[in-house]
């Protein structure tokens, strides 16, 4: 394929969006201050989400933003602020434990890559202009979610609700415990 | 009668008629809309300002600016030229990056939610499926701008601040979320436009009174404390905190979170006035046809933008009338008195929906 016929919009989009995703999670792991690794987690969340909506799955993009870039990295900050002391970088990683931390990530990439070697379809893949075709619509989520029927998802939503819900028990019998023994 | 959608479409076909390349005349209107989207963040920025300088001064009963120009309209353009030439200072011993970033996070995010909104028929930047939830989504963001600026601060008050406005917002976040929710079961859909659609009949607040009003007064009170104003504007607390998480920025710095507190005030109201009050639909009510017509020729974004006005009014109303929440109280407001009744709501509205016991 010609350079030129690469140069499309979605194709530029695409490289974009992953040139920030891959930025910030690189620099996420390698900054010394837990606050900016937030920060650059942020920016990746944030990319993920671009990423989806330049697929057209914009209820995933503001599930993305809601779920993760808005509650799950807000509760990040949160626990840095009350447990971290202001400005100070994190202790430096001992030698043993950055050897551990390259298999694990040099095994996990050869088994994410052997994967998509061995069962990724390259030749059928669909081309990069293909997938934004239609918007996925709302209520056929919704009524995937909540339906009983083939391929319907009703019993692991509501496990999953039912798992929250005790977390939130657990968490306010936490709560409680501490304030008897004071 | 000329619409603002009409003219739309009339810059449209220029730019068609006279670009050949079909690339060119996307990049060029993608362009054009992003900045009228800008323009009219910062006019309304400055229009919300001067507003809010009025009704206040009338509330305590004074003038208010009266010097700049006629009633000190231009008062406001003034201090806009003061705050773009003043110096950005320089703090010693703060975490730079994160102390630059977090303004742009605190306007990105309000921007976001700006480009979601429908200002007229036919006007707006995005319509998604998803419309109501795109809007919280992107509305969440801004938090961790403020969460960042009061950490990166380096200051005991803008982190305190920062805290606070973190709890606060997260909080009351639930329940606006769960009163929208109850909305969304009214009208089946999240889809702005069919919301609008739907509310070309009879406006949602008629369609089902009581759980409507219930969500609407839920609403506004769970938006007006996530701009973080008075009464609940704890994060700032100018007595206690001098003023909270933007206490070390200057210059445009401090302007940035300045606008986007007064564009959050804007935008709250407009999505109140789109979900409740029918957006930029004329009061229709059926069977009174000649009342219909008449209302039809008041333009769709006279009437938006009045709802949006009268909404903004209320909350100013409530900011100069009550005094300042204690954190207990605040916290208290919200998870005991406004979540259950929000529940309760939905199922409420989802009762009256299932039994088809909506106008």
């Amino acid at each position: 394929m010609e350079i030129v016929e690469l140069l499309t919009a979605n194709n530029i989009i695409f490289v974009l969006l992953s040139m920030v995703i891959l930025a910030g999670g690189l620099l996420s792991v390698l900054t010394e201050k837990l606050m900016h690794a937030a920060f650059y987690l942020f920016l990746t969340l944030v990319g993920i989400a671009g990423l989806y909506l330049h697929m057209n799955y914009e209820f995933l993009a503001a599930a993305q933003l809601s779920v993760y870039a808005g509650g799950i990295l807000m509760l990040f900050i949160f626990a840095i602020v009350l447990v971290h002391r202001i400005g100070e970088n994190s202790e430096s990683v001992s030698c043993k434990k950055k050897g551990w931390a390259a298999i694990a990530s040099f095994s996990g990439a050869v088994l994410v890559l052997a994967t998509l070697f061995i069962y990724g379809n390259f030749a059928n893949c669909p081309a990069a202009d293909a997938f934004t075709e239609s918007e996925v619509n709302m209520k056929l989520i919704g009524t995937t979610l909540l339906g009983t029927g083939k391929n319907q998802y009703l019993l692991p939503f509501e496990a999953t609700g039912i798992l929250l819900l005790a977390c939130i028990i657990g968490a306010l019998v936490i709560a409680n415990k501490e304030k008897e023994e004071k | 009668m000329l619409q603002l959608s009409d003219i739309i479409t009339w810059i449209h076909e220029f730019l068609s008629a006279n670009i050949p390349a079909e690339w060119a005349v996307k990049l060029i209107e993608y362009v054009l809309v992003g900045l009228g989207f800008l323009t009219l963040y910062a006019l309304i920025a400055l229009f919300l300002i001067i507003f809010e300088r009025k009704i206040c001064a009338y509330f305590q009963c004074r003038l208010g600016p009266n010097r700049v120009g006629p009633w000190g309209i231009f008062q406001v353009i003034a201090d806009m030229v003061k705050i773009l030439l003043k110096e950005i200072i320089p703090l010693k011993h703060n975490d730079k990056l994160l102390y630059y970033a977090a303004p742009f996070i605190v306007i990105m995010g309000s921007l976001l939610t700006f480009g979601g909104l429908q200002f007229a028929k036919g006007v707006h930047g995005v319509d998604f499926n998803i419309g109501v939830f795109y809007l919280l989504a992107v509305s969440s963001i801004s938090i961790i701008g403020v969460m960042l600026a009061g950490w990166s601060s380096n200051n005991k008050y803008s982190l305190i601040g920062a805290m606070r406005s973190g709890a606060q917002v997260i909080s009351f976040e639930l329940s606006a979320c769960l009163s929208m929710m109850a909305m969304v079961i009214l009208c089946g859909s999240m889809n702005l436009s069919d919301m609008m659609e739907s509310q070309g009949r009879l406006w949602f607040i008629f369609q089902a009174p009581i759980p409507a009003f219930i969500g609407m007064v839920i609403y506004l009170i769970a938006a007006h404390a996530e701009t973080n104003r008075g009464p609940f504007d704890l994060p700032e607390a100018e007595s206690e905190l001098t003023a909270g998480y933007h206490v070390e920025y200057s210059g445009i710095t401090f302007g940035f979170f300045y606008v986007g507190e007064y564009c959050n005030l804007f935008i709250n109201a407009a999505i109140g006035a789109l979900v409740f009050l029918g957006g930029w639909q004329p009061l229709h009510f059926p069977g009174c046809e000649g009342f219909n017509a008449v209302m039809d020729y008041i333009p769709s974004c006279v009437w938006f933008f009045g709802k949006t006005l009268l909404l903004i009014f209320l909350s100013l109303w409530v900011r100069w009338s009550f005094p300042r929440l204690r954190i207990d109280q605040l916290l208290h407001l919200e998870w005991k008195i406004m979540l259950p009744f929000s529940l309760f709501n939905i199922l409420l509205m989802a009762v009256l929906v299932a039994n088809g016991w909506v106008f």
